[in-house]
């Protein structure tokens, strides 16, 4: 307590250089905490974006490997060469005994699909599209397009046999509006004709150009795959299970199951880049913050040789002296981290406010931020780390003066 | 008895020995500051230091106050070597057992009278924090002061100053103090306010003062003298 008064006052004495280095802490607490607020609050919104968009585990009518050929099964070679690989039709059969078999263990809502490429015309133009057969009332538990639609309804997909429900954008280039009969035609050449019963808007321009929902058997009809689905998307109850029911998915059914983590395996690996960043350059800032304070703790040592001979012929050792200067040091890290976290939530809170009217194909209407107590304590500790650091190494200079000398230059 | 073996002014228990005391400074051409000084010195003695200037005067004060340590030879304090002790015990030692005064007051400026009497005493911890107040006042009134508490060294004058530090120096009750030229910064009124105060603490508290000083006459009315020449005794004789 004695040496945090003797530190205290020390610093209360060089009130302008406090003032400055608390300054320099308190701005470097508060941007980082600003910074790591805004980082992670738009991690976790594009995150929740995503994970709202995708389905967790999605089973696709692809195996990891390659079909294993019939000459490889009946025959114990190495290898064969200038055989023709057996065709195997895509698609998921069976799909409803598939899903039975899923459901008995998976918690969570199941949607089949089947999509294909189709050329939608009408009035003399063609856009090529993704076509995805639904089932309307599945497809509405496991994704989030009922939130996207802005025209009609996703619902009325299950009344009308030929509905189509397509994106705004899409609709526009072809000068089609709801309630329209447009004609799709798919790859084999067969044209059908759909009546517009919704219109979405995702704000992401490849779906809003190029993705439209039809009934489930239409599409069948339409592609010639009767009874067969191309992928079964997953939403599960717990979105952390996903590795673990896409791995056992497919050790059930044989067909490729991918969990929304290892779709977006090379967004993950970038985000933990962006954190080592980040937090890369907050240690950087507090770095530089803790300059400031090596810089008044070592004017403090200059300025106080006498007192430090004053005190060790008083009685006091090396190491109280030691501890006096990094106590300096600490005092104006620990008033500046405690402006910091002010200024940092005052920042915080400010950017929440600020809105952005951004026309790209991912709209943004406010800045994504995240309060969480962690940055406080990581950017504090960092602070504090870093004054002791800075208070140390004057502080050990300081216990090492003699006082003799000191004595001798002053008389 | 040779003058440089006199011992005690009394028959009194032996407070500091030196044995063949010596400090060289390391230098290219090293520089001899004290040189085989033999002492002892006992319980309440008034011993004056003197010699002229480079002979060493202050060199042993600060080996005996345990501030600097000797190239060769001992200070023995209760007849117990100081040699092996760390810096800490010599900390401890100083702490506990050394008042120093110095030419210069050496007041912590930030810090008012009573305050700066009090550190030493909050960090032995010996008293309550009520004895510590009572104690330091009660210094501080007995060196005329009494009006003068709380105020800074900087409010103080010189001789104010120098008695703010002579309490400052009895503040944990030592067996010996130590000072450096008291009254070298004085005029003659707090002069022999400060020489008062010391001969006082060595007839009232039976405490030892060693005291290094220029001033002949002041030398003539302490008890001993030890006279110093190119860092060697060359006298010490009771007056």
């Amino acid at each position: 307590m004695l040496l945090l008064r003797i530190a205290a006052t020390h610093v209360r004495n060089r009130m302008r250089q406090t003032v400055v280095s608390t300054l320099g802490v308190a701005l470097g607490v508060g941007f980082s905490v600003a910074m790591a607020s805004l980082m992670e609050g738009s991690q976790r919104d594009f995150m929740t974006t995503l994970i709202e968009a995708i389905p967790h585990v999605e089973i696709l009518d692809e195996q990891r490997n390659p079909a294993e050929q019939p000459a490889t099964a009946k025959y114990d070679a190495v290898a064969f060469h200038g055989l023709r690989p057996l065709e195997d039709l895509r698609g998921i059969r069976n799909p409803t005994e598939a899903i039975a078999s899923l459901r008995d263990w998976v918690l969570g809502d199941f949607a089949q699909r089947l999509s294909g490429q189709a050329v939608l015309r009408y009035s003399g133009q063609d856009i090529g599209m993704t076509l995805v057969g639904v089932v309307p009332r599945r497809e509405l538990l496991v994704s989030k397009v009922r939130e996207d639609m802005r025209a009609g309804s996703f619902e009325a997909l299950d009344t009308t046999a030929n509905g189509l429900v397509i994106g705004g954008k899409a609709a526009s280039r072809l000068g089609a509006e709801l309630g329209d009969t447009v004609t799709l035609t798919s790859a084999n050449g067969i044209a059908k004709r759909f009546k517009i019963v919704g219109l979405f808007h995702t704000g992401i321009t490849t779906s809003d150009e190029g993705l439209a929902y039809a009934p489930l058997k239409a599409v069948q009809i339409l592609l010639e795959k009767p009874d067969i689905i191309n992928s079964i998307s997953i939403r599960l109850a717990d979105i952390r299970q996903a590795n673990d029911v896409a791995a056992r998915a497919e050790r059930q059914l044989g067909y490729k199951a991918v969990s929304w983590e290892e779709a977006n395996e090379g967004l993950m690996e970038a985000f933990v880049v962006r954190n080592a960043i980040m937090y890369t350059v907050v240690g950087a800032i507090l770095v530089v913050a803790g300059f400031g304070i090596f810089n008044i703790v070592s004017t403090i040592v200059h300025e106080k040789a006498r007192d430090i001979a004053i005190l060790k012929s008083l009685g006091f050792p090396e190491s109280d002296i030691q501890q006096i200067f990094v106590l300096e040091g600490l005092v104006i890290g620990i008033l500046g981290a405690l402006a910091g976290c002010l200024l940092g939530f005052g920042l915080s809170s400010y950017l929440a406010t600020v809105k952005f009217e951004v026309t790209t194909d991912i709209e943004m209407t406010r800045l994504p931020i995240h309060f969480s107590y962690i940055h406080y304590v990581l950017s504090c500790f960092l602070a504090l780390f870093s004054s002791a650091i800075a208070g140390l190494i004057p502080a050990r200079k300081a216990a090492k003066l003699n006082p003799v000398d000191i004595i001798r230059g002053a008389t | 008895m040779t003058p440089a073996e006199a011992g005690p002014t009394s028959n009194v228990s032996l407070l500091l020995q030196t044995r063949k005391l010596t400090r060289i400074l390391p230098a290219v051409v090293p520089v001899t500051l004290v040189q085989d000084v033999d002492i002892s010195i006992g319980n309440s003695e008034f011993v004056a230091i003197t010699g002229p200037s480079g002979s060493g005067k202050s060199s042993l004060l600060y080996l005996l106050g345990l501030l600097d340590k000797p190239t060769s030879g001992g200070v023995l304090i209760e007849e117990s070597s100081t040699s092996d002790l760390s810096s800490g015990e010599m900390a401890s030692m100083r702490l506990a057992k050394i008042g120093f005064v110095f030419q210069f007051h050496f007041l912590l400026p930030e810090f008012t009278a009573l305050e700066n009497i009090m550190i030493p005493m909050q960090k032995l911890g010996r008293l309550s924090a009520r004895d510590q107040l009572e104690h330091a006042t009660g210094l501080l009134v007995d060196l005329g002061l009494q009006d003068f508490l709380h105020r800074r060294p900087a409010q103080l004058s010189g001789g104010q100053r120098q008695r703010v530090a002579v309490a400052r120096a009895l503040a944990n009750s030592p067996d010996l103090i130590l000072a450096d030229e008291p009254t070298g910064s004085l005029d003659s009124a707090a002069t022999e306010q400060v020489f008062g105060s010391l001969q006082s603490i060595v007839e009232t508290q039976k405490t030892t003062v060693v005291a290094v000083t220029h001033d002949m006459d002041l030398a003539s009315r302490m008890q001993r003298r030890i006279h110093l020449v190119d860092g060697k005794i060359d006298y010490d004789r009771v007056q």
